[in-house]
């Protein structure tokens, strides 16, 4: 199963707006790693070349925080998705 | 502005664990949670230990929703091409109250009903944004335009933990410290299961795999029963992930892994119906936060209490025993009419004379003998092997037992001064 059809078995509520902040100047500046592109379990990250800038699909976030950690340039700002918003885990 | 006792941030196990006891001690507690309900937000592997707590839960778990109670554990080693499972069951682990897997979306909203049925609120879809603060003194909590004030604040957040964070008592989060986990949940009848794992209804299993699952990276796979379903997944170290060469995507590893001969068959005819995905602490003792300070303590995933000893994996018993131990020094605070962190350090004394910081501790060393490629591919790809060699009989005659094992032992390079090395280090931990 690819994991976007993975991530749509779970309920999500969408908020207007992001809750991940991506800063691209510091991506462009500093970052040649990408590490986001691969560590996200929900494979959200991707690169955008036309605008030279990554793109987070923040709808189908997991709430893990692993970019964030993995970001060592800083250049993830990453808060939680407001109360009523996210992810709503049925199991867990 | 009128102060209650305690606010408690975030509805997991800590947080209703430490609300639990402080109401049974008559303490004012509002709870707030930022899922839907307590538990919608959560993630466990998993299982909970039990016999650490018992002595501290009091009536807390009493009909808990758990899935099964384990009773047989599996630990693979998968080879490549190969693999070797040890099977372990015993008549103590069928006959006591060991261990249970269960399910936090179910297992946390149970508890936190328990607790609105005490009297305790528990507020649901309610991110907290900031602490508030008088002087150098925690004082409550703001959420948008809301405030509650409150006497102590307890930071039981989660392993992101931004109530510590703003509370300067986090360290920085590094990638060595923690591993990513993802989960499925997978729908099975349950007499599948049973047939499946060998074991009789409300029995389990629990496994764990090592080896030719994360292609080399601090982590593994596990899979637990739940009733009638199965959580299976996959735990990589953050930091191996970063300097992975070339780059893996993650979610790959999953897919890869329940392609596995050794685990597709026993996931056949299975429904996908929960994807999820969380971070688990793997600092050990030197990855603990500052657990109190001002006005606030910190309990569970949020201090960095869990524990990963390769052949075991821990951490919700020691969210429940923190959250309980802190809500003990909370009472003796509130007797005392002081929460400054004087009186609050009394919870990591308390800690300390508990398995929670006794374990830590003891298991020091762990993250760091762990910390090494070795037990994540050579020796499950030696082990299964070695065990290929003496099994398989090819067209010659067979060598002797005692010759093929020399010839391995040396071949494989596990009588080399690295191996030796590592044999000798196992001391340590």
């Amino acid at each position: 199963m690819k994991i976007d059809e993975k991530l749509a078995l779970d309920a999500f509520k969408t908020d207007k707006e992001s809750h991940i902040i991506i800063r691209h100047e510091v991506c462009r500046k500093q970052c040649t790693a990408k590490h986001c592109l691969f560590v996200c379990p929900g494979h959200l990250y991707s690169y955008n070349e036309e605008l030279n800038e990554i793109v987070v699909e923040f709808a189908g976030c997991l709430e893990c925080g692993t970019c964030m950690v993995a970001c060592q340039e800083g250049a993830i700002e990453w808060v939680y998705p407001r109360g009523e918003y996210g992810v709503q885990y049925r199991y867990g | 502005m009128d102060k209650i006792d305690v606010v408690i941030v975030g509805g997991g196990l800590a947080g209703l664990a430490c609300a639990y006891r402080l109401a049974d001690k008559g303490l004012q507690v509002i709870v707030v949670e930022r899922g839907d309900f307590a538990g919608s937000k959560n993630v466990t592997g998993g299982r909970l230990y039990l016999m650490p707590i018992r002595s501290l839960v009091g009536d807390m778990l009493d009909d808990a929703p758990y899935e099964r109670k384990v009773v047989r554990e599996r630990w693979s080693l998968l080879g490549k091409g190969n693999s070797l499972n040890i099977d372990f069951t015993g008549e103590r682990f069928r006959g006591e109250d060991h261990s249970y897997t269960l399910l936090r979306a179910r297992f946390d909203r149970w508890l936190s009903e328990k607790l609105m049925s005490k009297g305790v609120f528990v507020i649901p879809r309610y991110r907290v944004d900031d602490l508030l603060w008088e002087g150098d003194c925690v004082a409550g909590i703001r959420a948008g335009s809301e405030e509650i004030a409150a006497h102590v604040v307890v930071a039981a957040d989660g392993v992101l933990s931004f109530m510590a964070k703003k509370a300067g008592l986090k360290q920085k989060m590094t990638p060595k410290n923690y591993a990513v986990g993802m989960k499925e949940v997978i729908e099975l009848p349950e007499e599948k299961i049973n047939d499946r794992f060998n074991v009789n209804s409300n029995e389990g299993c629990a496994q764990l795999f090592l080896g030719d699952v994360t292609q080399g990276i601090f982590g593994g796979g596990f899979l637990y029963t739940n009733r009638d379903t199965v959580s299976v997944g996959i735990v990589a170290g953050i930091q191996g992930l970063m300097k992975k060469v070339p780059p893996i995507e993650v979610h790959t590893l999953m897919d890869a892994f329940k392609e596995k001969y050794e685990i597709k068959r026993i996931l056949e005819g299975g429904n996908l119906v929960e994807y999820s995905a969380h971070i688990i602490p793997e600092g050990g003792y030197k990855g603990i936060s500052k657990v109190y300070g001002n006005g606030i303590v910190v309990v569970g995933d949020a201090a960095g209490f869990a524990l990963n000893m390769g052949v075991t994996v821990r951490g919700m018993e020691f969210a429940i025993a923190s959250g309980v131990i802190a809500a003990e020094t909370i009472v003796a605070a509130k007797e005392a009419d002081d929460f400054t962190a004087q009186t609050l350090s009394g919870y990591e004394k308390r800690l300390r004379e508990t398995f929670v910081l006794k374990d830590l501790a003891a298991c020091e060393e762990m993250p760091e003998f762990l910390d090494n490629e070795s037990f994540f591919s050579y020796y499950p790809d030696n082990f299964s092997g070695f065990l290929e060699k003496i099994m398989w009989f090819g067209d010659g005659p067979k060598e002797k037992i005692g010759a093929t094992l020399w010839k391995e032992l040396k071949g494989s390079g596990m009588l080399s001064f690295k191996r030796l090395k590592e044999l000798y280090n196992i001391r340590k931990i």
